[in-house]
């Protein structure tokens, strides 16, 4: 049944889907959209060290995507000057970095916007098991870490007065961002991938009032973009990323009539 | 060895790059105990339950925590409104917790219909309520409560001093609280620490209204009355946290 190219871009595409529904909840609730569209411009290096050495690309992007993170927990430590300037330095250099790279790998053709916006037709059977197993784990290390995360976001002294060992979670959380950056990388394109994990959980905040409510929605939001962005695509031959963050947005255009009508209640 | 300590501090202090928040302070909390801490503002309380709990790491002296059951209520808490959050949510957040506890503590501290209400949607006193019957609910056995009853009305304020003191004898937890009320500490306490950049005086509620100094900071019918006091120092403090005798 995976012979269909549609088929298996389905199924990694869900699977990615039910991935970054609970860490795009993380994200909007700690303020971490621009970190990871940092640790996804940083893909690009990777994407290109795998084409250079051979190696596989989902590893790879994982790995550039870690150091970066660790470089930027070492900048801020050691420098003065304000995160978000340092998130735009990493972000923007290791792009051109990446893009510099690519222009002396002159012997492999490159599919650029492929690699910025997605590419439905390059997922193969290997993709699809690298995303399921991968995101079971993802989600297997975000469940043993929701206690002390989810504390340390709410407030960060009292989860480590009571003992809970916030700043461990917090690095582990920095791992789980790039290991989700690096498997969504072929289904939703490096520039798109932060609109995957915001917009869905961005809607489910406007119809939620538990946190565990907006994980749900959240992916429950995410599985309907991304079927929804696939058959457009199809349809429309338009490219995979953009479509399934068009479907996310429509999604998030929605709940906010759910926002008005609870806004009309309360007066 | 006394088994029944639960946190001890050894010429503890903390400072921001010159600036000394709190030094050279002593005391231990044992279980079943009360220890409260009193002292003007900026005097260190905050900084001194802090580093009692181990949120300050850099620290000078020594700090020893005998357990990890702490239930803790901060004096400030800022909560960021893009959490959907529930008062049940928030009483399970470092640790989960039997419905009926929950149920308990919320009742306790007058607050079990607020129970599905949005965190966000609270009064300052009945978000006060919740964070202590949060607390309370892990059945610690070290209690950290900086200013609990701040912003809970009158009638409130003595209800809560009185759950309080129950809820020491019993769980038999030890608790360092930190109090600007005078009347509650002097009737309830076992220990008073009374600080002013460092250790002022520390002792038994009588001994510490007995001593010189805390009469100097307090005034006579402290233990009595709630006390609006002057403050008259033997010594000053410079920028940098220093003590110098006048």
């Amino acid at each position: 049944m995976f012979d269909d190219f549609f088929i298996r871009a389905l199924v990694a595409g869900l699977g990615v889907a039910i991935v970054t529904g609970p860490l795009g909840c993380f994200v909007v609730w700690r303020r971490l959209s621009y970190f990871g569209d940092t640790l996804a411009h940083s893909a690009l290096l990777g994407v290109t060290m795998a084409y250079s050495f051979q190696f596989n690309i989902a590893l790879s992007v994982f790995i550039i995507s870690s150091i970066i993170a660790l470089i930027l927990i070492q900048l801020q430590k050691k420098t003065n000057l304000p995160g978000d300037a340092l998130l735009g330095l990493l972000a923007h250099s290791s792009l051109a970095v990446g893009l510099v790279v690519i222009g002396f790998l002159t012997f492999i053709r490159f599919d650029i916007m492929g690699l910025l916006f997605g590419d439905i037709l390059a997922v193969t059977l290997n993709d699809i098991i690298i995303i399921w197993f991968g995101g079971a784990l993802i989600l297997l290390i975000l469940k043993l870490i929701w206690k002390p995360l989810f504390a340390s976001t709410v407030n960060y002294e009292l989860a480590e007065a009571e003992g809970l060992n916030p700043d461990r979670a917090k690095a582990i959380f920095t791992i789980l961002m790039a290991a989700i950056i690096a498997i969504s990388i072929k289904m939703v394109g490096l520039l798109l991938i932060t609109g995957m994990l915001i917009i869905p959980a961005a809607m489910a905040r406007n119809i939620s009032d538990s946190p565990i409510k907006m994980v749900i929605f959240s992916i429950i939001g995410g599985v309907l973009s991304v079927i929804i962005g696939l058959f457009t695509s199809l349809e429309f031959n338009t490219s995979s990323g953009p479509s399934i963050i068009a479907a996310a947005l429509l999604l998030f255009i929605l709940s906010l009539f759910k926002i008005k009508q609870s806004v009309q209640l309360k007066n | 060895m006394n088994d029944n300590i639960l946190v001890k501090l050894k010429n503890a202090g903390f400072r921001i790059k010159n600036k000394w928040l709190v030094q050279s302070v002593s005391f231990q909390v044992e279980k079943g105990k009360i220890v409260t801490l009193i002292g003007p503002n900026g005097s260190g309380k905050s900084t001194t339950a802090k580093i009692a709990l181990g949120i300050f790491k850099k620290i000078e002296g020594e700090v020893e925590k005998y357990t990890n059951k702490v239930g803790y209520v901060p004096q400030k808490i800022s909560i960021d409104w893009t959490l959907p959050l529930r008062v049940s949510d928030f009483m399970v957040l470092t640790e989960n917790i039997k419905n009926e506890d929950i149920d308990e503590a919320l009742s306790l501290t007058g607050v079990i219909h607020l129970k599905n209400k949005n965190l966000g949607s609270l009064s300052g006193g009945e978000f006060q309520r919740v964070l202590l019957a949060r607390a309370i609910s892990k059945k610690p056995e070290l209690l950290v409560l900086d200013e609990p009853v701040q912003g809970v009305d009158f009638t409130g304020e003595i209800a809560l001093y009185e759950l309080i003191k129950k809820i020491s004898d019993e769980l038999n937890c030890g608790i360092l609280l930190i109090s600007h009320d005078l009347h509650t500490v002097m009737s309830a306490t076992d220990h008073v620490v009374c600080l002013n950049g460092h250790v002022c005086c520390s002792g038994s509620p009588i001994d510490v209204a007995r001593n010189n100094e805390y009469k100097a900071l307090f005034g006579e019918q402290a233990s009595k009355t709630l006390a609006i006091y002057e403050h008259k120092h033997d010594h000053t403090h410079s920028n940098d946290g220093e003590i110098k005798k006048n």
